[in-house]
């Protein structure tokens, strides 16, 4: 249980970071590494800033060419996203799928 | 050094408000306590009184500014009525759990409809489970001084509650009165500046109001109870020392000729000056009659009332508020008060002065007789009883 103060203060800024709404959820946005396109489409929707956008390395024929390009991959910070949906909604390769979370 | 002066109700909550050095005033005029805000504007503009007034929109917003100024640890004061009282309804809750120790003057007033600017306690009686404490007062003297010292409790660390200090519309609002008041420094002697636990500072970020999820919201509940609950002894102390400093006596609940008493009347508010005037007629005439006025109405004087009243073989409730589908609110507490002693007298209820319908002496020994009869037959019926009361030119009912 936390602790709590007279009035329901809570004096200590920044503490909602303790605070793990990941458990809130009962589906979670799986992200399919080869599907996405780094667009950070759902960087921009996640109402709870839990996407971060991450650089990776991929190889990619151009031109009959195998090259290695840069590209942004979405990784979910499964501690504060509730599993709302929307970046699945919104991800136009349908890059992320929502899946039961079974324990 | 006492002053005097002649004064209306409102003038005397807000001569109090000024002396107790208000820092900020968020107001909506509404009658009968506009003169409230009036008073404090005109004290401003007289540099007789270094606050902040903000005038807002309505009075939901009043209540809401006097939170954010009380949590960055402003004293606070502000005044409504009726209506405005009403309005403010979801915010008071938030204020007392907040635990912020606003003071609020209400003009008791009836509540539309139909519409009506008279004295009436059923909007205070509304706010009955805000979590604020409730005081009434019974004459202008009454009014300053309940309003000066509710401050005080409500700042109190052992208490740290929001405060009413109601006045009846009109019959104290808006009546002269002499009035004595102490000097300036006699009052900063008596109420230091408010010292808040916690204030809203950008240098020091905190969250104020924060959510509670089922595993901390009834912890919050208990422990708002509890410092009502157990505020009883701090305002004891207060009205204790109050006496001490500026010699005027308050009890949370008052006795008048109750020790022999086979019927006690109890009221609130301005009608007890009449009240305790006819208990001196009837007694005159043999009538063992006696008296009680509640003072603090939150928190309730439970035991107060069982002590006084307990030995009277009926106690009759005069009350200017009315629960329809119950009874009056005061008859629920005072029978509440009484249900688990092993005797108790019978408890009987009378509607009076609704609206500003003015009461009377003969209203009251009307009460007196009434409730005597019910006493010999041993049965209260009917429960509630409204007095002066014209049924045939009440319009239809239900059919």
């Amino acid at each position: 249980m936390v602790k709590i103060y007279l009035g329901a203060v809570n004096p200590h800024p920044g503490s909602a970071l303790r605070y793990k709404t990941g458990t809130w959820r009962t589906m979670k946005p799986v992200v399919d590494e080869q599907k996405c396109i780094g667009c950070w489409f759902c960087y921009m929707y996640c109402p709870d800033s839990a996407i971060q956008m991450v650089k990776r390395t991929i190889k990619k024929e151009i031109g009959g060419q195998v090259k290695e390009i840069e590209r942004d991959l979405a990784v979910i910070n499964y501690d504060y996203c509730k599993g709302c949906g929307i970046c699945a909604a919104e991800c136009p390769v349908k890059a992320i799928e929502m899946v039961y979370e079974e324990k | 050094m006492e002053m005097k002066e002649i004064i209306r109700g409102n003038m005397a909550t807000a001569l109090a408000a000024k002396m107790a050095r208000v820092d900020v005033v968020p107001a909506f005029p509404i009658t009968p306590s506009t003169l409230f805000p009036e008073k404090i504007s005109e004290y401003i503009a007289n540099g007789e009184l270094d606050a902040e007034m903000i005038l807002v929109e309505s009075e939901h917003s009043a209540i809401s500014a006097a939170i954010g100024a009380s949590a960055a640890g402003a004293r606070v004061a502000t005044a409504t009525a009726s209506q405005g009282l009403a309005l403010m309804h979801e915010v008071l809750f938030i204020a007392s759990a907040m635990r912020l120790p606003i003071v609020m003057a209400i003009g008791n007033r009836a509540l539309s409809g139909p519409i009506n600017i008279w004295a009436d306690h059923s909007d205070t009686m509304a706010e009955r489970d805000t979590g604020w404490m409730q005081f009434y007062a019974e004459n202008n003297q009454e009014a300053f001084d309940l309003m000066l010292m509710a401050f005080r409790i409500a700042e109190d660390r052992r208490v740290l509650l929001p405060a009413m200090v109601g006045l009846d519309a009109f019959t104290l609002t808006h009546t002269m009165e002499p009035v004595d008041y102490p000097s300036q420094e006699e009052v900063d002697d008596f109420l230091p500046p408010y010292q808040p636990p916690y204030t809203l500072d950008v240098n020091r970020p905190m969250t104020f109001g924060s959510f509670a999820t089922p595993e901390s919201y009834m912890e919050f509940k208990w422990s708002h109870t509890r410092a009502l609950e157990e505020s009883p002894p701090v305002i004891d102390e207060i009205f204790e020392e109050y006496k001490k400093r500026f010699g005027r006596e308050y009890k949370r609940v008052t006795g008048y000729m109750t020790e022999d008493a086979d019927v006690i009347i109890v009221a609130m508010g301005s009608v007890s000056g009449t009240l305790r005037e006819a208990v001196r007629q009837m007694r005159k005439d043999g009538i063992r009659v006696g008296a009680v006025k509640i003072t603090t109405f939150r928190p309730f004087p439970f035991k107060e009332i069982v002590e006084l009243c307990g030995g009277a073989k009926i106690v009759a409730i005069a009350e200017r508020a009315i629960s329809p589908g119950f009874a009056g609110p005061l008859f629920g507490e005072i029978a509440g008060a009484f249900i688990n002693q092993p005797s108790r007298p019978l408890i009987s209820d009378f509607i009076i002065g609704l609206g500003g319908r003015d009461v009377t002496l003969k209203d009251f020994r009307e009460i007196a007789s009434t409730a005597l009869k019910e006493a010999e037959e041993g049965r209260v019926e009917p429960l509630v009883k409204w007095i002066n009361i014209n049924p045939e030119e009440a319009p239809p009912g239900g059919e």
